[in-house]
């Protein structure tokens, strides 16, 4: 591949970058992320070490002021923000992990995985996410790790078949029937041929279903039922504070603040890349 | 025929949606004998206690007992409080219903309002402003956009009360816990509604009979309502039926964070006291109510546009 073709792509994959809202989004991503991963290596106190009177008022010292316990505010949102986006994150990617090949496979074989994948789509449809949350936390108690399983699922039903008619399309192209002509099997043509195809979709979609990982993640760890309290995390963080709220507001509003600036900031730049490859933020599966 | 074909799919959905909370509730490693008496349990307590509850015997057999009670419309007990689950459903859903039916008294007329604002004056600043703000909103948990209106409105100004904690007399003789949480609702579910009318309205403008219309000399402001309009707003029923969804998910997060009494509270306490048959007895009520309203959707659509009623 030539200098010149190369540079193109590149200018083309970075082509979302130009509108000045992108811009701001990427700017406070960058600070978010740069607060959930380095922050902790710059927390005055440590997150669970107890230095102040409970709902202080921000000072010299505290500069959040304290929480319920009269731990430092501003050291648990220092530390807060790693688990809601990492577990987002291992949401999403076990999500592909398991959807990815059924939807290649589904989409390739034409098999009757399709009928299956339809009647899972419509059980989980038929549920609103936060709900089936609920239900599994109810079965499995508060452990976040069952309730990171639980929010791929939602997702791999869509994910499946999202590539399977992203795989429909390619799998009847020249060089997938002249791969499975030379006897290829089917797992390196899906591998070889038809995978390096499914970045495109992948990216548009993924931005989204990220944000939805997020969501549901801090949703639960609000709701208690997600990462257990001596950690700090931000959405626990509001609702070990929300009697608070009257004393030192910082107490929530700060770590209220840092999730609405992720989100928010994900989902920008998640809809400038999906208008970017000719495709709408599916805001259906934000909101059901 | 369609009626019944919709109904007989609703019909099989719920049985799924049935299996599903039940396996979800009960097979889960975690076990709710010792999660509800405590680690101190001793074992024989545990077994009375799952014996009680019909642990003891296989799944299939659970399932079953359970399932038939449900359709008699016996919920059983629930575990923390003794009290029927139909009892507990019937005290808290009516706020429910309260809450839910206000947000959508509000929310639909405004997101209405934006979207066909939006969707006229497509790709002009007032479409941009509008798209980006609910961008942004869309991405906010409910519980987040509840703190800061808490924060701002109740504890900065102290117009309103920080929770809707009921006292006596019923959420309807004090309205005023009623608008932190709707307003919370309307933030949320808005700009999704928005989306929705404005992709539709944009689509009708430049439809091929609106330009005719606009060539023939009719007014603008003509074009705009009876010509354009009259046809966006047919899929309004769909978006009705996909905010009242919504408003099912929603509430559940929004009355917690309010402390509002409603089914959606009592479903997040029951979850966190391990309360088996509260669960079940309120997700089973909340996925059948999600159902039929997918069901009248559709219906109402088919009745709606006369070409799918003929190919029937």
């Amino acid at each position: 591949m030539s200098a010149i073709s190369v540079g193109r792509t590149l200018e083309r994959r970075l082509a979302f970058t130009r509108s000045w809202l992108v811009r701001i989004g990427l700017v406070v991503l960058a600070f978010v992320l740069g607060v959930a991963f380095i922050g902790p290596y710059f927390a005055p106190y440590s997150p669970s070490v107890i230095p102040g009177i409970p709902f202080s008022p921000p000072s010299g010292t505290y500069w959040l002021g304290n929480d319920y316990l009269g731990e430092d505010v501003f050291s648990r949102v220092l530390s807060g923000g790693r688990t809601v986006i990492l577990y987002g994150a291992l949401a999403t990617l076990l999500a592909y992990l398991v959807g990815g090949p059924i939807g290649l496979l589904a989409g390739y074989a034409r098999s009757r995985v399709d009928g299956v994948l339809m009647r899972a789509m419509d059980v989980l449809l038929a549920f609103p996410p936060i709900l089936f949350l609920l239900v599994v936390a109810t079965g499995a108690g508060a452990n976040i790790y069952a309730l990171v399983i639980a929010i791929a699922i939602i997702h791999i039903p869509s994910i499946a078949r999202i590539l399977r008619a992203a795989t429909m399309e390619i799998s009847v192209r020249g060089y997938v029937e002249a791969a499975a002509a030379r006897g290829d099997r089917t797992h390196v043509i899906l591998r070889r041929e038809i995978l390096p195809n499914m970045w495109g979709p992948i990216v548009a979609d993924g931005g989204p279903r990220f944000t939805v990982s997020i969501l549901l993640v801090a949703a639960v760890n609000f709701l208690g039922l997600g990462v257990a309290p001596p950690t700090a995390d931000w959405a626990l963080m509001i609702s070990e504070n929300r009697a608070g709220i009257t004393i030192n507001a910082w107490s929530v509003v700060a770590p209220a603040l840092m999730i609405a600036l992720l989100t928010v900031s994900i989902n920008l730049i998640a809809d400038a890349i999906a208008s970017g490859l000719g495709k709408s933020v599916d805001v259906e599966a934000l909101r059901r | 025929m369609y009626i019944a074909q919709r109904l007989a799919i609703g019909v099989a959905l719920l049985a799924l949606v049935s299996v599903l909370v039940f396996a979800a509730t009960q097979i889960l490693p975690g076990d709710a004998a010792s999660a509800i008496l405590g680690r101190s349990a001793t074992p024989a307590q545990k077994a009375i206690y799952r014996r009680q509850l019909g642990l003891d015997q296989p799944l299939p057999e659970q399932y079953w007992r359970w399932i038939s009670h449900v359709l008699r419309g016996d919920l059983g007990r629930s575990v923390a409080n003794q009290v029927p689950v139909t009892s507990f459903i019937s005290a808290r859903a009516g706020k429910s219903l309260v809450l839910a039916l206000a947000a959508l008294i509000v929310l639909l007329p405004v997101s209405v309002a934006f979207g066909v604002l939006a969707g006229i004056r497509r790709d002009r600043a007032v479409d941009h402003t509008i798209s980006v703000t609910s961008l942004a909103l869309i991405a906010l948990p409910e519980f987040v956009t509840a703190t800061f209106l808490i924060a701002f409105i109740a504890v900065a100004l102290k117009w309103l009360p920080p929770t809707s904690i009921v006292e006596t007399g019923g959420v309807l003789s004090n309205p005023t816990v009623l608008v932190l949480p709707v307003l919370t609702l309307c933030l949320t579910a808005t700009p999704y509604v928005i989306r929705m009318v404005r992709s539709g309205v944009s689509e009708t403008m430049s439809a091929d009979y609106v330009q005719m219309a606009r060539l023939s000399g009719i007014p603008e402001r003509r074009v705009v309502w009876r010509h354009a309009l009259r046809n966006a707003m047919a899929p309004t029923v769909q978006v009705l039926a996909l905010t009242l969804q919504y408003l099912i998910g929603g509430i559940v997060i929004v009355e917690t964070v309010f402390a509002y009494p409603g089914l959606g509270q009592g479903l997040v306490q029951a979850v966190i006291a391990r309360d088996i048959p509260t669960v079940q007895g309120v997700a089973m009520l909340l996925a059948a109510v999600y159902i039929v309203i997918n069901i009248v959707a559709d219906v109402i659509v088919v009745l709606l546009i006369p070409k799918l009623r003929t190919s029937l």
